[in-house]
């Protein structure tokens, strides 16, 4: 498989360490009543889809960047890819212009 | 359908003509009173113990495709029962023991070969661990040996013993373990099932579950509707699509893992090695295959087919061990789904909806576990309560802390 790295181009996966759903990247709130079954949650279950999937891919062997990858798990047909600190950035949402 | 020499005979002087196929292809009831999904090993040996232990009627399996098409028909045959951890290792044991009179049980040639298996270890503390692990399994019942290097050298003396990086110490040794054929193993409950009256339903893929009033009443199939008091799940590789359709998430991921076959050869490698620190295991089949595998390949898929640099690690993996295999030709290659759950270790239990009983979680290494797995789930299917040897194989294990992580890798499923 090839990961189309967003600032090094295409790199090959074996460059890279799986770390799983990229839902990981939102952590529960800590200070919330139900936290305790928000975080087992959080650690334990997994969607698991069969089909789109985004991913979190750390480029251990290069530029030591975290990847969002979206991948077919059906097909192993990479979709895209994103770095982890843009997919994480809150969406600013735009008025519709008049 | 039964075997006898007379029949034997019979058959060969009349154009063997008059073989029938060795279970029924029925059309499926309107309902049951247990449903099994999935008609892997782990479903057939289900349904079976069912019936035949339990004493339980009107059941059926369904399966998406045919019997042995998913992984107990993608495996590579070992049976082993070498686990540490007590929540493990008195459930491998006693699928063991079951293996040990499998064939008698069924009346089926399953091919079970107690060839043994050694575990390599490479480095002192690896050593004493592979002591500690030893005396677990005695605990249990099993047997283990504790080899030094020269008497592995007796019994393996074709292995890389000086390998730079992994030079091999010694090995734990289990005689009972071995190799057994599985799809005869398949097969051989398929056909005890059948003649036991469970209907084995192929090309009916469950599409949905019936669910009322928190209790499952049934489910929706490429076949019709099928009504039934319990519905097991037992699909191991795609236990969370599955069950999504029940509304549930699983502490499961799905991986893809490899298996190899190279062509016949005479006999050279006596019973299964395996060699963890190079990701390589190896057997050689009654046929003269070597049969071998490694790691997965450490992405969630539901493919059933892995990637080429895995083939690679594995490839370079038994030429670090055993560098005489090395001109031998590689015939096949495949990959099956694998359940990989957060603790390595698998489920056998009830789920948050009355009736509806989970068993999966298996890893790569459910094969092993098909007796053992069967009777336990049948047991709980029967009696609602958990098999004596799988009670720590808990749904809710994750959310009280009683996980059994044999590697201690924690809710990492590709490094388990």
């Amino acid at each position: 498989m090839l990961i189309p790295h967003p600032l090094l181009g295409l790199r090959d996966a074996e460059e890279f360490v799986y770390l799983g759903d990229a839902s990981l990247m939102q952590r529960p709130d800590p200070d919330s009543p139900t936290a305790l079954t928000d975080f087992c949650d959080y650690v334990f279950l997994r969607d698991n889809p069969a089909g789109v999937h985004r991913e979190l891919w750390f480029h251990e062997q290069g530029d030591r960047s975290w990847l969002v990858v979206t991948r077919n798990t059906l097909t192993h047909e990479i979709l895209g890819a994103e770095l982890a600190t843009d997919a994480a950035r809150p969406t600013v949402t735009q008025e519709p212009s008049a | 359908m039964k075997f006898s020499a007379l029949r034997v005979v019979k058959e060969a002087l009349t154009g063997h003509k008059g073989w029938k196929p060795l279970w029924r292809n029925p059309q499926p009831q309107p309902d049951y009173d247990i449903v099994i999904v999935g008609g892997g090993g782990h479903g057939l040996a289900t349904a079976y113990y069912l019936a035949k232990t339990f004493g339980k009627a009107r059941i059926a399996v369904l399966e998406k495709g045919w019997i042995g098409s998913g992984n107990v028909g993608r495996n590579t045959t070992i049976v082993r029962s070498n686990y540490l951890l007590p929540g493990n290792q008195p459930f491998y044991e006693f699928s063991m023991k079951l293996w040990e009179g499998l064939e008698q049980e069924l009346n089926f040639n399953a091919m079970v070969s107690q060839r043994g298996i050694i575990n390599l270890f490479h480095t002192d503390a690896q050593r004493d661990a592979f002591r500690r692990r030893g005396n677990a399994m005695h605990l249990s019942g099993a047997d283990a040996v504790l080899l030094d290097r020269d008497a592995l050298r007796q019994k393996v003396p074709f292995l890389n013993y000086d390998n730079a990086r992994f030079p091999i110490k010694g090995g734990l040794w289990q005689p009972r373990a071995g190799t057994a054929r599985h799809d005869g193993v398949a097969w051989g409950y398929a056909r005890g099932a059948d003649m036991l009256g469970v209907d084995i339903i192929q090309n009916c893929e469950v599409t949905g579950f019936r669910i009322n009033a928190g209790r499952v009443r049934g489910v929706e199939t490429t076949r019709g509707y099928i009504g039934a008091a319990k519905v097991g799940v037992a699909v191991a590789g795609s236990s969370s699509r599955v069950m999504a359709m029940a509304g549930q998430r699983l502490p499961i991921e799905s991986h893809v893992l490899q298996a190899f076959v190279s062509e016949g050869l005479k006999p050279v490698i006596p019973g299964v090695i395996t060699f963890g620190a190079g990701h390589f295991y190896i057997s050689q089949s009654d046929k003269g295959g070597l049969v071998f595998g490694g790691d997965i390949d450490g992405y969630n898929s539901y493919a059933q087919r892995g990637n080429l640099p895995v083939v690679e690690d594995v490839a370079q993996g038994g030429m670090a061990l055993m560098p005489m295999i090395g001109r031998a030709r590689l015939l096949r290659s495949w990959g099956g789904l694998v359940d990989m759950s957060m603790d390595g270790s698998p489920i056998i239990d009830r789920t948050a909806i009355d009736g509806l009983y989970l068993n999966g979680g298996w890893c790569y290494g459910g094969f092993k576990a098909t007796p053992a797995s069967g009777f336990a789930f049948a047991h709980l299917l029967a009696t609602d309560r958990p098999h004596e040897t799988a009670t720590a194989y808990r749904l809710d294990r994750f959310a009280t802390g009683h996980v059994i992580d044999e590697r201690g890798a924690g809710a990492q499923p590709n490094l388990h």
